[in-house]
């Protein structure tokens, strides 16, 4: 049982879903975030991760189910993919002060805690993409949020760049105590320093810790056999159950498990609860 | 100084370009051109309606342009044409409607080029009372709003996830556009407006290095280009709204010659 630092609860989802115009979105979300702790969600395009992602933000209430948050909660956003629009003359100082005022010092700092001090007078169309992604880092981080929401943070990155990156989310996790929500769709996303994992698929398929996650049957199911090797976790991994129904496991009611079902903790240790 | 038709054209002139500039900038960011004559185009209905129901014109048109705007939102919902095609459809169709109801006001008679094409040199002190009165009001809620406002624009997923709403930025600003074009258009006409709000921001662009140097600098454009036309328009005796077009069009057009590569945007090449 590992003990990271536990602070106090950001955001709590219980039983959360969200339908819209009949159609169920995601359904039944158990999810708890607090201070210094990593969650990825994971799982298929159209899985409810950003639906989730939303949820747990606010900007989508759930319909049914309940979601909490600390009063005055302060968010900051790194998006999947921002297309500035050369029409646009933007900075990227003028970029940090997007949502709020800062100081140059304040703007200098955190530009500096991301190694993109130097690009301070750039213009954004300019920069490569992994200067972007960090840029975005400290734009997000200059707010000091309670939780930082990262939606594919390392989409388009190269690979070098990828583990420079979640360099920096693990950085910025023990240095600020943020509490830290990851999207991704793309299984190679998945930090080793994540705390839990949330599989989804129109549901919670299974959760726990990357390597619990990596081992479930449920997640083998969702991807295939062979995404669990490709699942970015330090270790060796030749004991997983292989699955014979293959990775498409699309809509609700078809999935192996039956409706309703009761659904495997994988970790000995769930912070989601 | 008013007293003459030349001096109150100019000054109002000036004064709408105060205004066009900034929000011009808006309606290039978020590529909102078509949107922007579409409204323009429902003027001409805001006119005939105005009259018919004996109200302000000012206010009808404002009325008509928020009502297109609002109907756009609507038919964007249904999820079936896409939003050019849904633009295309608004557009003309207002514009036609607007034309055969106009007429139909047999009982009065209708400037109808005057209001296609605007009659600047007709300009009265009442409207430069309502251009800067409403320009002043245009301006101060850009101000008070700039911040959620170009949030919204450069990412409204990014601002609503960081407690803005840009929906509602999304509305303010088609009201303001509405806003502008009901002042606008007796001065440059239906068909003319929209070029007053992007050509001069078009031309801001290469000069800018933020948008709000971007925002200043296509009003200083746009109101040289009210001087320049006005001034053009009297001595050959050309028609004043189209004029004022063409002055913005050949700024535009020399901007393209100055270089700016490299001139903003540069990286310190030395160690932060």
């Amino acid at each position: 049982m590992d003990m990271r630092m536990k602070g106090e609860t950001l955001i709590t989802l219980t039983n959360a879903g969200v339908k819209s115009g009949g159609r169920v979105l995601v359904e039944g979300v158990d999810l708890s975030i607090a201070r210094g702790e990593i969650v990825t969600l994971i799982g298929p395009n159209g899985s409810g991760k950003s639906t989730t992602a939303k949820m747990a933000t606010g900007v989508l209430k759930p319909s049914t189910g309940t979601v909490s948050r600390k009063p005055g909660l302060k968010i900051g956003y790194v998006p999947q993919k921002l297309s500035i629009d050369w029409t646009l003359p933007l900075t990227v100082e003028r970029l940090m002060t997007l949502t709020g005022r800062f100081s140059r010092l304040e703007i200098e700092n955190a530009l500096a805690a991301v190694g993109a001090g130097r690009l301070l007078h750039a213009a954004v169309q300019e920069l490569s993409g992994g200067e972007f992604q960090r840029v975005l880092f400290a734009r997000a981080m200059i707010r000091k949020p309670d939780l930082l929401v990262l939606d594919e943070p390392v989409q388009g990155v190269d690979f070098s760049g990828e583990v420079a990156l979640y360099e920096l989310v693990r950085q910025i996790r023990d240095t600020t105590q943020a509490g830290i929500l990851m999207i991704s769709h793309d299984l190679h996303v998945v930090m080793a320093e994540t705390d839990t994992v949330i599989c989804l698929n129109g549901h919670v398929c299974c959760r726990g810790t990357p390597a619990a996650v990596k081992r479930s049957p449920e997640y083998l199911a969702l991807f295939g056999a062979r995404a669990a090797d490709t699942l970015a976790i330090y270790e060796h991994h030749h004991d997983h159950e292989h699955h014979d129904d293959g990775c498409l496991v699309g809509k609700h009611g078809e999935h192996e498990h039956p409706h309703g079902h009761v659904h495997h903790d994988h970790s000995e240790h769930d912070h989601a609860r | 100084m008013l007293g003459d038709f030349f001096s109150r054209a100019l000054v109002a002139g000036v004064g709408l370009a105060a205004v066009t500039g900034p929000l011009g900038c808006f309606v290039v960011w978020r590529r909102m051109a078509y949107f922007g004559d579409t409204m323009a185009h429902s003027a001409l209905l805001g006119v005939a309606i105005s009259i018919l129901l004996s109200i302000n014109m000012t206010l009808g048109v404002f009325a008509v342009a928020a009502l297109v705007a609002g109907a756009l939102l609507l038919l964007q919902r249904q999820n079936t044409l896409s939003t050019d095609a849904l633009l295309g459809i608004l557009s003309h169709s207002s514009l036609a409607v607007g034309l055969v109801l106009v007429g139909f006001l047999t009982q009065v008679r209708i400037d109808l080029m005057g209001f296609l094409f605007g009659d600047i040199l007709a300009v009265s002190m009442e409207d430069i009372y309502i251009i800067y009165g409403g320009g002043i009001a245009i301006l101060a809620i850009l101000a008070i709003n700039w911040r959620p406002l170009l949030a919204a624009t450069v990412s409204p997923e990014l601002a609503e996830a960081e407690g803005l709403k840009p929906e509602v930025s999304r509305i303010l600003l088609m009201l303001l556009m509405a806003s502008v074009i009901a002042i606008a258009m007796k001065l440059v006409g239906v068909l003319l407006i929209t070029s007053l709000l992007i050509i001069p921001a078009a031309t801001a662009r290469r000069l800018s290095a933020t948008p709000e140097i971007m925002a200043l600098v296509a009003a200083v454009l746009g109101a040289a280009s009210v001087v320049a036309g006005l001034y053009g328009s009297l001595t050959w005796d050309t028609a004043s709204g189209p004029s004022i077009v063409v002055a913005a069009l050949l700024i535009f057009l020399v901007s393209l010659t100055v270089p700016t590569a490299r001139l903003f945007g540069r990286r310190e090449s030395h160690g932060a």
